[in-house]
This record gives C-alpha cells, sequence and structure tokens, in this order.
C-alpha cells in the first residue's frame, strides 16, 4: 500500500471517527522507562495469549462428562472407560497437529498470567501507587487476581483427568463448608451431590471460555481506561514532578518496545510449552470418584489453599444441629480476611495517615516501614502456607515423620511472619539512613583552588553518556524528525532525502559521541 | 526533591505548542543543576539522540535478530507441513517470537530517541463549582420527574425489586435440585451386598488379613457417595471397637468405613498395614482404624462413620444398614437432618 493510498485510507476513518481531533496527545502519551512497569504487561501479553491458544482449544475440546471408550493415538489408554472431556483432551494432545502446543502453551500462559498479576500487585503496594486517585483501580486489579485465580481452577478442571476431579471435590466441599448457604450453593453449582450431574463439566466449560473471561476482559479494560486517565505513576528523581510523567512517548519508542516485550513473552511462552512438560494428564489416568493419585498437587497459584488446609488443626465449631466445618476455615474465612483486607487497605491507610492528597510520585518501600512490613508479613505468610502444600513431599524427601513436618508448619505460619513483618521493619529503618533517592548519583569532582580552598562540583553530565540523568524535554514542544545518515546540518534542517522518495533513515548525527 | 527545576518554563520559550511554528525547543540542563530554557535545534538535544554508543553494532544486532525470527517462523512452517513433534514445533514458533521480540526491542531501545520526554499531568480532583453544578441539574430535573409522582416512584422501586428476586430464581435455582436427602444418604441399605469395582460381591474368604478393599452396594458401584473401604482387620471373631454398641459390626474381623474424608471428600485410599492406619492422600489426615477410625493426625475433625456388616448364610459380606451419620465432610445443618 503506497503512502497515499494509506493517507486516504485513514482520511476516511478520520473524516467518520475524528481521530485527529485530539490531535498529537495520543502519540505524545508518555510512559516512564523503569523496569517495574513493564510486569503488569506480561499480565496483559499473557492475557492475550490465553485467549488466542485458547479459542484454538475450543474447536477441539468437547465439554462432556459423559463415558467414551478410548481409542485414540495414546497405546496405553486404548480400550479404557473415560468421560468424553477426558478422551477428547487426549486426542487434543495426541491426534491434533500442534495440538499439545497449544494446551501446554495455554497452561503456562495462564500460570504466567497469575504470576504477573501477584508480582505486579506487589510492586503496586510496596511503592504506594494505589493511594488516591488509584483506589478504584487497586480494587479492579485485586477483582482481576481473583478471577484469574477462579478461571485457573475451572480450566484445569476441564480435562477431567484424577488430579482435576480430585481437586473438584476439595472445591465442592469447600463451597458446601460456608455457613447457612454453603450446601445449597453446592448442590446447585454442581446440579447435586458431589461428583453432581453430566451438567457440570459444560458449565465449567462456559464460565471458563465465555463467562468469566467476558468479565475479565470488561475490567482489564476498566483497568487500561484508568491509567489513562490517571496517567503513570513514576519514581521520583530525573525531573519527574506530580504535575508530569517522564519517559518515553507512545510513538514510535514506546510502540516499539512493547511490541517487543509481546512477542518477548509469547516466544517464553511457546518455548516453555515446546520443552517443559505440564499437566500431562495422560499420565493421571480418567477420574474416577473413589480413586486418587499419590502427592496430589494443584497448579502454584492454588498451592497457599492447599497448604492451609493442610495446616489447619482439627477444629470445627458445632452447634445445637448445625456446625461450621473445618474447610470453612482455611478455605473460606482465610482468603475472605485476606482479599478484604486487600480491598479495604489503601482507605484503611488513608485514614490512619490521614493523607487525603493526591500521589503520583511513586514512595520507596523503605521511607514507609509500616506499609512495607506489613505487605513483607503477608507474603511471608502465604508464602510458607505454599511451602505447606508439599508436606508429604518434604517428609519423604527429607525421610523425615511427617508429623514434625506438619507441627514444624503449624508453628512456622505463626513465627515466620512475625519475624519477616519485624525484620523488614528495622530493615526499611536502616535503610532510610541510606540516600539515593531510586535515581543514579552523578559523580562529584573535588577541586582545590589556587588559594588551597576545596570545593566540590558535580560532574556535569555528558551528553554521550548513558548513565547521565538528562532533564526531561516537553514531549508537545519537539518535533521528533527523521534525519539522514550524515545528513544532519546542525541547526536543524536536513539534508534532501538522498533517494527522491521521501525514505529517510531514522538516525540522528551524534556530535556529542 | 520533586522540584529540582526552578519552574517549568512556560512561555518564555519560543515553539509552543500552538504557535503554529515547528522549531523545537527543549529544556537542557546547564549541568550545574539548574535549569534554563534554551532553544535549541533538535540534533543538539542529547534527549533526541539515539540510545545506541554504537548505532552500527545496534543496528546489525537487530537486523541480525529479525533475520533469526524470519527464519525460525520459516522453520515452524516446514516442521509443521512435516508433523513433527512438540519440541520443534514450540520450539522454532517460541524462538522465532523470541528473536522478533527481541529484535524490536533493540530496535526501540536503541535507534530511537532515548528521552527522557515528559507531559503534563492535571491532578484527578474536579471543580468544586463544576461539580456543584453538575449535581444541582442532576437533582432538579430529577426533581421535574417526581414532583407529586411520590406513587409512581414507589411503584417504580417495588417493580425493580420483583423483578431482582425473581430473576435470581433462573439464575440459581434452576442450577440444581434441593440437597434433600442427597447429603444425609448413601444407597447403602439393609442386606446390601459389598460389590467390588469389577461387579463382585465379595465372600468372607475374598480378602485376606490385612488386604484392603474398596466396596459399593450393588446398584451404585464407582460411586463418589457411598465408596467404603472395606479391612480385614484380623483373621476371625469381632474387630476391635472402642463402642460397645458396635461389637456386632465387624464380623470374621473385618471393618467397613466410608471412603469419603470427612475434612474435605477425598477419598482416604493409602493404608499403612503396619500402622493400622488409614491415610487420606490429599492432606495427610490419618485414621487408626481399631479405634472405629478415629483422626489423629491432620485436619480431618470427625471419625469416619463406619458401616455395620454381617455374613450372611452363603458366605457373603453384606451390610446391616446405612451409615448411622451423614458421611463426607461437613455442612452447615449436618446435625439437624433433611429440610
Ligand atoms: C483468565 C484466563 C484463563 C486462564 C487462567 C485459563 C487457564 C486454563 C488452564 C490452567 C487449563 C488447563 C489446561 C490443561 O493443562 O489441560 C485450561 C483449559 C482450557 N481453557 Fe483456559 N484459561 C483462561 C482463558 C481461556 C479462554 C479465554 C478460553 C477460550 C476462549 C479458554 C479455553 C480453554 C479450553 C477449551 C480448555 C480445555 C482444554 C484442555 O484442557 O486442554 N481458556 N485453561
Ligand atoms: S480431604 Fe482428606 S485430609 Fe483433606
Amino acid at each position: 500500500m503506497s503512502a497515499q493510498m494509506s493517507e486516504r485510507a485513514y482520511a476516511w476513518v478520520d473524516d467518520r471517527l475524528a481521530i485527529s481531533r485530539g490531535g498529537r496527545k495520543l502519540l505524545d502519551k508518555i510512559f516512564p522507562d523503569h523496569w517495574s512497569f513493564m510486569i503488569g504487561e506480561i499480565a496483559l501479553y499473557s492475557f492475550l495469549v490465553l485467549v488466542v491458544t485458547g479459542i484454538f482449544l475450543t474447536l477441539y475440546y468437547v465439554p462432556s462428562g459423559s463415558d467414551t471408550v478410548y481409542h485414540g493415538a495414546y497405546a496405553p489408554l486404548v480400550g479404557q472407560k473415560m468421560s468424553i472431556s477426558y478422551a477428547s483432551t487426549l486426542d487434543l494432545s495426541f491426534g491434533v497437529r500442534a495440538g499439545l502446543l497449544m494446551r501446554q502453551a495455554h497452561h503456562w500462559a495462564a500460570d504466567i498470567f497469575i504470576g504477573s498479576i501477584v508480582v505486579h500487585m506487589l510492586r503496586v503496594f510496596f511503592t504506594g501507587a494505589y493511594r488516591k486517585p488509584r483506589e478504584i483501580n487497586w480494587i479492579v486489579g485485586a477483582t482481576l487476581l481473583t478471577l484469574a485465580i477462579f478461571n485457573g481452577f475451572l480450566g484445569y478442571s476441564l480435562p477431567d483427568d484424577l488430579i482435576s476431579g480430585t481437586g473438584l471435590r476439595i472445591g465442592f466441599s469447600i463451597l458446601e463448608s460456608i455457613p447457612i448457604v454453603g450446601q445449597f450453593l453446592a448442590v446447585w453449582l454442581f446440579g447435586g451431590n458431589y461428583p453432581g450431574t453430566a451438567a457440570i463439566i459444560p458449565r465449567f466449560f462456559i464460565i471458563h471460555v465465555l463467562i468469566l473471561p467476558l468479565v475479565i476482559i470488561g475490567l482489564i479494560s476498566a483497568h487500561l481506561a484508568m491509567i489513562i486517565r490517571h496517567k503513570h505513576t513514576q519514581f521520583p528523581g530525573n525531573g519527574a514532578r506530580e504535575d508530569n510523567v517522564v519517559g518515553s512517548p507512545l510513538w514510535p519508542v514506546y510502540a516499539a518496545k512493547a511490541q517487543g516485550f509481546f512477542f518477548l513473552t509469547t516466544g517464553i511462552t511457546f518455548l516453555l510449552g515446546a520443552f517443559v512438560q505440564i499437566n500431562p494428564i495422560w499420565l493421571y489416568g480418567p477420574y474416577e470418584p473413589y480413586k486418587v493419585s499419590y502427592a496430589v498437587q494443584p497448579d502454584w497459584y492454588m498451592g497457599w489453599l492447599d497448604g492451609a488446609l493442610r495446616v489447619m488443626p482439627a477444629w470445627e465449631i458445632h452447634l445445637p444441629g448445625h456446625m461450621i466445618p473445618n474447610a470453612f476455615f482455611p478455605g473460606i474465612l482465610l482468603p475472605g480476611l485476606t482479599f478484604g483486607a486487600i480491598y479495604a487497605y489503601p482507605f484503611i491507610e488513608a485514614k490512619l495517615t490521614g493523607d487525603r492528597r493526591e500521589h503520583h510520585l511513586l514512595d520507596r518501600p523503605r521511607d514507609h516501614p509500616i506499609r512495607t512490613s506489613i505487605g513483607a508479613s503477608v507474603f511471608a505468610f502465604y508464602f510458607v502456607m505454599f511451602g505447606a502444600s508439599a508436606t508429604d513431599v518434604l517428609a519423604n524427601y527429607l525421610h523425615l515423620d511427617l508429623n514434625y513436618v506438619l507441627v514444624f508448619f503449624r508453628y512456622v505460619t505463626v513465627v515466620v511472619p512475625l519475624l519477616v513483618l519485624a525484620i523488614a521493619y528495622k530493615l526499611c529503618k536502616e535503610l532510610q539512613g541510606t540516600d539515593g533517592g531510586g535515581r543514579r548519583k552523578r559523580a562529584n569532582v573535588v577541586m582545590r583552588s589556587a588559594t588551597g580552598a576545596y570545593s566540590t562540583v558535580p560532574v556535569a553530565p555528558h551528553p554521550g553518556d548513558v548513565q547521565a540523568a538528562l532533564e526531561p524535554v516537553a514531549i508537545d514542544e519537539v518535533e521528533l524528525v527523521p534525519v539522514l545518515v550524515n545528513g544532519g546540518n546542525g541547526d536543524g534542517t536536513t539534508a534532501p532525502p538522498a533517494d527522491g522518495d521521501g525514505e529517510h533513515v531514522y538516525r540522528i548525527p551524534r556530535e556529542y559521541r | 526533591m520533586p522540584d529540582e527545576r526552578e519552574s517549568r518554563p512556560g512561555g518564555e520559550h519560543a515553539g509552543g505548542p500552538g504557535d503554529g511554528l515547528s522549531r523545537p525547543t527543549i529544556h537542557a540542563s546547564d549541568g550545574r543543576g539548574s535549569a534554563v530554557s534554551v532553544a535549541k535545534t533538535p540534533a543538539d538535544a542529547p534527549q533526541l539522540q539515539i540510545g545506541a554508543k554504537h548505532p552500527r553494532r545496534a543496528e546489525v544486532t537487530a537486523a541480525a535478530l529479525l533475520v533469526l525470527a524470519v527464519l525460525a517462523f520459516a522453520g515452524f512452517g516446514a516442521v509443521y507441513i512435516q508433523g513433527a513433534s512438540n519440541p520443534w514445533l514450540g520450539g522454532t514458533l517460541g524462538a522465532g517470537m523470541l528473536f522478533f521480540g527481541a529484535g524490536t526491542v533493540v530496535w526501540g531501545k536503541y535507534l530511537m530517541p532515548r528521552g527522557p520526554f515528559e507531559e503534563e499531568r492535571h491532578l484527578m480532583a474536579a471543580d468544586p463549582q463544576q461539580r456543584a453544578d453538575l449535581v444541582a441539574d442532576f437533582a432538579s430535573r430529577g426533581r421535574v420527574a417526581v414532583q407529586r409522582r411520590g406513587f409512581l416512584t414507589k411503584l417504580l422501586a417495588a417493580g425493580g425489586a420483583v423483578m431482582g428476586v425473581v430473576l435470581a430464581f433462573p439464575l440459581l435455582r434452576s442450577l440444581g435440585p434441593k440437597p434433600g436427602l442427597t447429603l444425609y444418604t448413601t444407597k447403602w441399605k439393609k442386606g446390601s451386598y459389598l460389590t467390588t469395582i469389577y461387579n463382585q460381591r465379595l465372600h468372607v474368604d475374598d480378602v485376606a488379613v490385612g488386604g484392603i478393599v474398596t466396596v459399593f452396594p450393588e446398584d451404585d458401584v464407582g460411586s463418589a457417595v457411598s465408596q467404603t473401604v472395606l479391612i480385614r482387620y484380623q483373621s476371625g471373631g469381632y474387630a476391635p471397637t472402642p463402642f460397645p454398641e458396635r461389637q456386632s459390626w465387624g464380623p470374621h474381623g473385618y471393618l467397613a468405613f466410608s471412603k469419603v474424608c470427612t475434612h474435605a471428600g477425598c477419598p482416604v485410599s493409602l493404608w499403612e498395614k503396619q500402622l493400622g492406619k488409614l491415610v487420606c492422600p490429599c492432606h495427610q489426615s490419618m485414621f487408626i482404624v481399631a479405634d472405629a477410625a478415629e483422626p489423629v493426625f491432620g485436619p480431618a475433625p470427625r471419625p469416619l462413620p463406619q458401616l455395620p456388616l454381617y455374613v450372611d448364610s452363603k458366605g457373603y459380606l453384606r451390610a446391616q444398614g446405612g451409615f448411622d451419620e451423614p458421611i463426607g465432610p461437613g455442612f452447615w445443618s449436618r446435625g439437624a437432618g433433611p429440610q
């Protein structure tokens, strides 16, 4: 398409949608360059991978709990009775070209998606990015995390293998444990007492591929719209202030980097899907409710729940005719309290500090020891829970009595978070003494005058030196024009294009090198 | 700290956004911390220089990465047509994407103006007057609608409320039946044969001492609810129990317990013969068989319910009746019986 044609096409659209009316604003949108802002992007990109690979899977996966006898490509299971779901997942893995790749990439993308959401959330928490005016976006983000975890759980239930079936059984029991309404919710959702009716797999399928993805897409859109509204937060230094944003413009610098990082994310996901086996359901076998495989472990993002279920002492609350079952405490109360606290944190903090101002500059974690140590402690708690989901594996591996391992974890879940709380607090206080403000310090020269007096002068930034902290340039006040190689005149004019057709090489003369 | 420069130059420079001149203006530091605004040509500003120290090298790197990407993608096409195995397919595709991405990152990071650039940000807080006006307009127009229409307003609210409630019916209630008896009962009843997963009735001689078998009632083989573990604890006599009333439940040394864990419902399927313990593989709850499946370890809060057995005249193992309590994990009205 020639330049003229694309210009006309754009004019056609512009006349109907008035895109140009906003002026250069869109091209000028500034994205901070700090690496920690990339983590949220990885979450976004891996969600796109989930959607694309997921659509591929829907073309072959058959959601049905009805029985069939397997006659597919995987010899060891030929002739076995299994659900159609399980058989179709085997066919997807062994019979469809690139099917296994898409399945494994989907599963890896789910793990990367949720992992990057968690790390992104930690970044936002420890830098105080959730403060006014971004509280709503914090809530949207936390909701995205819960929905992503739910959808991941539903996703790995779909193949109907021995491990996922066991997970469903535990899920049913947790739902059933909710006081008053739990037994109804569980029985209704599953269409009967466990294992429910054959409707359960199609039901989970439609929640997994349609309902939750739609909600997630809606929330991601809201999340991004709010980021555009608020503009990014940024670390102080390098000319960053409350009333500006410092970084790279959307077009072309950020666009190039974003496209690059998108493909780095997808590339790594597919390489994992190619070389690192994940969820080999053919090794687990089809689900039978009376069977269970040894060392059942859920996906990592459910590990904390599994650990909490293990560590919880064998308590129940008995009332006349009624009870609150054991699974309620680790399965409902613990996540409920945690997410309740996550949702409430920005408001609690604002209330306690009395800080009602807007904040666009980020905090250094050390400057807010209370926030930082609370966050570290809660994270440590969940980390220990995650470790506790491996009690049996640890006991086997270390040849220890399972008893000791469990008791150890029961203590550790209490002790470690408290220790982390204290250590993190102390560490913050210590670090506060050191300076740096998050930016590289400029070198100083010590000079001695003729009279013998000493003075310290910061070294002037050397323009060609990447380390030098340059003052930001107002993007709406510069023209980014391509300059021909060796063609710049140094006075803002450029030499006429050498090859007549207006092709410029995007390069700027570097007299400063 | 944020305000390192004395002031943000506003109008004292040429080339503001709207003046029609395309003469760019940049803020350059004079190197001693105090900032001045100088109109300069773009080529002079270090911020507008590309990021690379050695542009040629960066260009070659980016080009090499993109060439590798093209090769890897073409390789994917080739191995796909060949019908190659997963590592080949994913390896070529993933590597292609990785090179493609790395190439663009190098391009964006080293061959484009390295900045930093800035744009203005306006505080979120709205203008109080604007807000007050809008709220007032909304309220006064609202009053136009509801003035002396109090009755209509109430009807509207009633309609909305009823609609909300009835919509919850199909959304929730259609999903499944009321729990009814299902959470309280199993298919075991008086006289049920203990049947294996292969539909074989168990005879008193079928299981050796120390052996374990999963059994079901004949009409519910493979069931998630009725599944029961049968253990031959000793060769003869009544199997031990701390409960006198269960003296007759364990003939010929047999004991039978619900296989559904009282913690979170997993099948309790590991049998540690030497220790006489049943172990749940999910969260390692342990139940002492000779102690009427009392939990001694892990999170399980209650013993596994015991199935009373007898041996009929032909020597088949059968149930004296169902379990005398709901099996499996707890739920709110477990003790109250079906509603
Ligand atoms: C929040 C985003 C999502 C997450 C966290 C997620 C996670 C998962 C996981 C962990 C599995 C199990 C894969 C396995 O190892 O077999 C799965 C299966 C599946 N997913 Fe997703 N998924 C998401 C979105 C989607 C979307 C948007 C679609 C389709 C439009 C989809 C379609 C499927 C299908 C058809 C299966 C079953 C096929 C199979 O198990 O191989 N998923 N999902
Ligand atoms: S389900 Fe048996 S210990 Fe948790």
